[in-house]
Parts: C-alpha cells; sequence; structure tokens
C-alpha cells in the first residue's frame, strides 16, 4: 500500500510549486540579501564589492544605536505590556465572568484584526492638539490640565505608540492565556481553596505557576513580533519627530529605499535578524529552565 | 497545546461543572469592582471607534470649532462618496483585492498540497522539508526586500501587481504548510487507502477526499492568511511604487498627504471604510477568527 502513498511523481507534484515558489522568494533572496551587505550600490546603479565596510559603519553610526536602543525598549515594554494586560483579562474572564465572557472576548478581540494603518491615522487623532484637541487632549483639559503635544517630542510619541499597541493586541493574548488558563483542572483550584488558599494567594501560588507554560509561548510570540514593529511606528509617527521614533526595521527601509543603499540596508536587516535569533534564544532558554523548576 | 485547549475551551468548556474558585473571597466587595473594570474595558475598547464614526460625518467646520465631545450638527454622509472617489479609496480597495484573491488562492492551493504531501505521503525526507518551511517564520520580512526589489525590476514585474501576488504567496507559505500539515494529522491515512484501492489516484484522493475532509482548516488558515495580507503594509509600500497600483494601505497612509490634510471628514470616512470592512468579516466569523489567529500564533 505504501506504494501509493510514496507515490514520487505525484508527491513533486503536489509539493513541487510550494517548494519551488518558497525558495525563490525567501530562501534564495535570504541568502542573496547576506552577499548584498558586503556590497554598494543599488538594482538600478550595479553592485560593487565594499568588503566588511558596511559592517564597520554599522558599528559606529549613531543612527543604529539609537534605533537598536529604540527596538529593544520598545520590544520590552510593549512585550511585558501585552502579555501582562492579556493575562489580566484572561484571568477577569475565567474567574470573574465566566460563561458570560464570550461577548467580552469578543469585543475586545477587534482590535487585533483592525488594519494598522487606520489605528495609527485614529491614535495621531485621539491624541492631537491641533487643529483641534483630540478628545484625550479635551479630557486632560476638563480636569483642568494643559493640552499636551503628544507628538512633539520623541519620548511622549513613544508613550503614545506604547499605549496603542497594547490597546491592538492585549485582547489577542488575553484569548491565548484565555486558554491555558481553562485548561486549570477545577479540582486543583477547588483543594487549593480549602486548603485556605483564595483571592490574589490562590493566583500567585496556583493559577500562576499552572499556567507558565501558555505564558512563555506569548512571550515568545510577543517579543517576536515587537522586535519586528514597523507598521505601527510608519502609521502613527513615521519615525518622527526627528528620528526619535525609528526602529531597526523601519531605519532598515530608510537606508535602502530613500537613499538607495542596500548594502548597507542589506547589513540591518542582517542585524536585526540576529537580534530576533539571540533573543528568542534567550527568552526559550529561560522558559525551559523554569518549567523544570515548577 | 494551545490549540486543544482553545478547541476545548469552545466546544466542551460550557459542560464543565461551574464553581466558583474564588467565590470565598470576593462575594461582595469584588462585584462593584469587577463591573466597573468591565465597564472600563468597553470604553477603551469602543468609544475610539464610535468617535471614530461621528467624526466620519461630520463637515469640516463642525469638526474645527465644535468640542471633539459633540454629536455632528449635520450628518455629511458625502463625506464617504468623496473619500472613495476623490480620495480614491474605491481604486485602492480593487487593487488590494486584485493582490489578496490570487494570492490567497495560491497560498491555499499550494499549502495544501504542500502539507498533504508532508503528512499524508511516505516518504524519506518529510520532516527535514517541514524544518525547512518553519525556518520561514523566523526571518524578519526586511531580510528578502532587496533581493526581490531586484528581481522584480530586472524581469520585468515592477509596475504589476504580480510583486505583491508572489511575495504574499511565498510569505504565507510557512505557516499554511505547517497549519495544513498538522490538521492532515487528524485525518487517518487509511481513508486515502481505501480511496485508492477503489481505484482513484492519490492526486485525485487528494482532490476529491481530503479537500471537502479539511475544508473547516481551509476557511480558518484562509481568514487568518486574509487578516495578514489584508493588513500587511511593509511588503506593499516596498513594491508599488505608482499612485494606480497602491493598494488599500499605502492608500492609507498617503491619504493625509495627498488629500486628508485638510479634510477632515473625508479622512474619517476613509479610515472607517478600513476598519469596519474588516469589522464585518470579524463579526460573522468571530469565532473562526480567534481560533485560527491563536492557534496560528502558537504554532509559528
Amino acid at each position: 500500500m505504501h506504494r501509493v502513498l510514496g507515490d514520487r511523481r505525484a508527491i513533486m507534484i503536489l509539493l513541487g510549486p510550494a517548494l519551488l515558489l518558497y525558495t525563490l522568494i525567501m530562501l534564495v533572496p535570504m541568502v542573496w540579501s547576506l552577499g548584498y551587505s558586503f556590497t554598494k550600490g543599488n538594482s538600478i546603479e550595479g553592485f560593487k564589492g565594499n568588503g566588511l565596510a558596511n559592517f564597520t559603519r554599522l558599528l559606529d553610526d549613531p543612527a543604529v544605536h539609537d534605533a537598536l536602543w529604540f527596538t529593544l525598549k520598545y520590544a520590552v515594554i510593549v512585550t511585558a505590556g501585552q502579555v501582562i494586560a492579556g493575562y489580566l483579562l484572561a484571568l477577569l474572564y475565567v474567574f470573574f465572568l465566566k460563561k458570560a465572557s464570550a461577548l467580552i472576548r469578543t469585543l475586545a478581540f477587534f482590535p487585533v484584526i483592525l488594519p494598522t494603518v487606520a489605528v495609527g491615522l485614529l491614535f495621531q487623532k485621539l491624541f492631537q492638539v491641533a487643529p483641534q484637541p483630540g478628545p484625550v487632549n479635551s479630557l486632560l483639559n476638563a480636569f483642568g490640565l494643559e493640552s499636551i503635544d503628544f507628538f512633539g517630542s520623541a519620548s511622549s510619541a513613544f508613550w503614545v505608540l506604547i499605549i496603542m499597541d497594547i490597546w491592538r493586541s492585549m485582547g489577542f493574548y488575553a484569548v491565548l492565556l484565555f486558554a491555558g488558563l481553562v485548561d486549570i483542572p477545577d479540582e486543583v483550584l477547588e483543594s487549593a481553596r480549602l486548603d485556605g488558599a483564595s483571592g490574589l494567594r490562590l493566583i500567585r501560588h496556583i493559577v500562576l505557576p499552572l499556567s507558565l507554560p501558555v505564558l512563555m509561548s506569548s512571550l515568545i510570540f510577543s517579543v517576536n513580533g515587537t522586535l519586528k514593529v514597523f507598521d505601527s511606528v510608519v502609521a502613527l509617527t513615521n519615525g518622527g519627530p526627528g528620528n526619535g521614533t525609528t526602529p531597526l526595521t523601519l531605519y532598515m527601509f530608510q537606508s535602502s529605499f530613500t537613499y538607495s543603499e542596500y548594502g548597507y540596508g542589506s547589513a540591518i536587516a542582517l542585524l536585526l535578524t540576529v537580534v530576533c535569533l539571540l533573543v528568542s534564544l534567550a527568552v526559550y532558554r529561560v522558559s525551559r529552565r523554569d518549567n523544570t523548576e515548577s | 497545546m494551545a490549540i486543544d485547549t482553545l478547541q476545548k475551551t469552545t466546544s466542551t468548556g460550557h459542560k464543565r461543572p461551574k464553581q466558583p474558585p474564588l467565590r470565598a473571597a470576593r462575594k461582595t466587595g469584588g462585584r462593584l469592582w469587577i463591573r466597573l473594570a468591565v465597564a472600563v474595558l468597553l470604553v477603551i475598547e469602543i468609544y475610539p471607534l464610535i468617535w471614530m464614526f461621528l467624526t466620519s460625518v461630520k463637515s469640516n467646520s463642525d469638526y474645527l470649532n465644535n468640542s471633539t465631545w459633540s454629536l455632528p450638527t449635520t450628518w455629511e454622509w458625502g463625506n464617504y462618496a468623496e473619500a472613495w472617489t476623490t480620495g480614491n479609496i474605491g481604486l485602492y480597495v480593487k487593487n488590494s483585492l486584485l493582490a489578496v484573491v490570487p494570492a490567497l488562492a495560491l497560498i491555499l492551493l499550494l499549502g495544501t498540497a504542500a502539507g498533504f504531501a508532508l503528512q499524508i505521503m511516505v516518504w524519506k525526507g518529510r520532516n527535514l522539508t517541514l524544518l525547512v518551511f518553519l525556518a520561514g517564520m523566523m526571518i524578519p520580512p526586511q531580510m528578502i526586500l532587496l533581493p526581490l526589489f531586484t528581481i522584480y525590476f530586472q524581469t520585468g514585474l515592477s509596475g504589476t501587481l504580480w510583486p505583491l501576488i508572489l511575495t504574499y504567496t511565498g510569505t504565507g507559505l510557512p505557516l499554511t504548510v505547517f497549519m495544513m500539515a498538522t490538521y492532515y494529522r487528524t485525518v487517518p491515512r487509511e481513508l486515502f487507502e481505501a480511496a485508492t484501492l477503489d481505484g482513484a489516484g492519490i492526486l485525485r484522493a487528494f482532490w476529491t477526499i481530503s479537500l471537502p475532509v479539511v475544508r473547516n482548516a481551509l476557511l480558518t488558515v484562509g481568514l487568518v492568511q486574509f487578516f495578514f495580507i489584508w493588513n500587511d503594509l511593509l511588503i506593499a509600500l516596498t513594491f508599488t511604487n505608482s499612485q494606480d497600483l497602491r493598494t488599500v494601505q499605502v492608500g492609507l497612509l498617503n491619504f493625509t498627504g495627498d488629500f486628508g490634510a485638510t479634510q477632515y471628514g473625508p479622512l474619517f470616512a476613509a479610515i472607517c471604510i478600513n476598519v469596519f470592512g474588516t469589522l464585518v468579516i470579524y463579526l460573522f466569523l468571530n469565532q473562526k477568527v480567534m481560533k485560527g489567529l491563536t492557534s496560528g500564533a502558537v504554532k509559528g
């Protein structure tokens, strides 16, 4: 029977097209991009060898340092915010809303599917000060506070970005973590309650350790996504003011397409790839250690 | 792992005897506090959208002179017509559809066939091949943009929607192949062995027998990929250099500069068209969307 399921011609017909396209669009360009990082020029002017110049420049470029720092800072804060807000929502769903949570889950999830560009433009207007104060500044005024020009300084623009991205994604992590929490057997919770654990103590000593695996996979997923942040920055601040909110992804895009420096852009892309790999590896190792302890 | 738990919650979760685990701690004080939390949550999630909608039907002078909280004094539905035609949102939606529909069809067809070949068929090296596909999920898209730009430029594909269709298909395949292979794991191989005994070729068994079996999975994966592609900015921004080719996300991004800087009503109308368009799909299929996106996430 395995003759039929091992039919080489059929395997080629079924797998071939996908493998070919995947190789042409993903694998070949990846290696090609590595090659670009040793060159100078672009696809219109042509390329010439440049040795390690792109990498030495990468090390000295203050804009790269700023972008890398921004990327890491953003990734840490948004990851923490997404997962903590998601976990609190998930606890709310499981322990307080119970059956009634389906509607709230549906509502809290919908920002996840909205186009980031639309959400970015919306948040620009929610936090704007001119030509007309947006709802946030109006609210500040109502409490007798001065309006804030949120997009006038890099630090306040950064916080609007953080708020927006947590708003966009907390419903997603809530559903993910909800799945982990529902999996905790009722008997365990019951017996812990009989032993006198309740409220925060129950969550801290029973629920939290038991949901650690799903918390860890959320963390890995979130770090991976936040390191690659692009759409929300472009739509909300386009990297400004100055280059105060420019992550590596956007700096790579600007170097490549605004200044047509393909070699340098590829070197930045490589740096980004290495950062993603290192951080995922680190989170993965930490998560494995924690799992064996608990 | 989480996909199982998720399916369990949606299918059997409500049958489980409900014993409130924290009842003792929070009987009196807790209720009010929880209601407040839910109310705040609802306001945070919904108010921005209501505000956006109300602003989309305000006239310019209404927007500039009256409080941002106020209702529209006159309801300017014309803002939508203006966004659609003068603001070119109609054209951008058409471009998006022309790129997304073929890409989605290709992703599903090629990804399902590959998932079938990798999970149901028996051959040496299939685990390695699956791993090679999986590796694609780790690559940041920035890593492939420049070489692809060169390829499309040199093959003369720039200036059409083909770069988008091909890139979306290539980048969508890893997750699709992986998810489809996982779904096929639940389908017994004997089903296909029996079919071939009855005289159907394996290709025919794939087409007429396996596809109906995994049609739920096809819908789920299709939805996940639809939202990824429809909402994409990076790839569309890179490969659409002329205004006539802009997708709806790129068009919306440029809307402020082109047209919306002083035309607030039409700008908000354009945002609304985008937001409510996707919301409609979500409201009809929300369970599937949630399940699909979160299982895609955990597997990725």
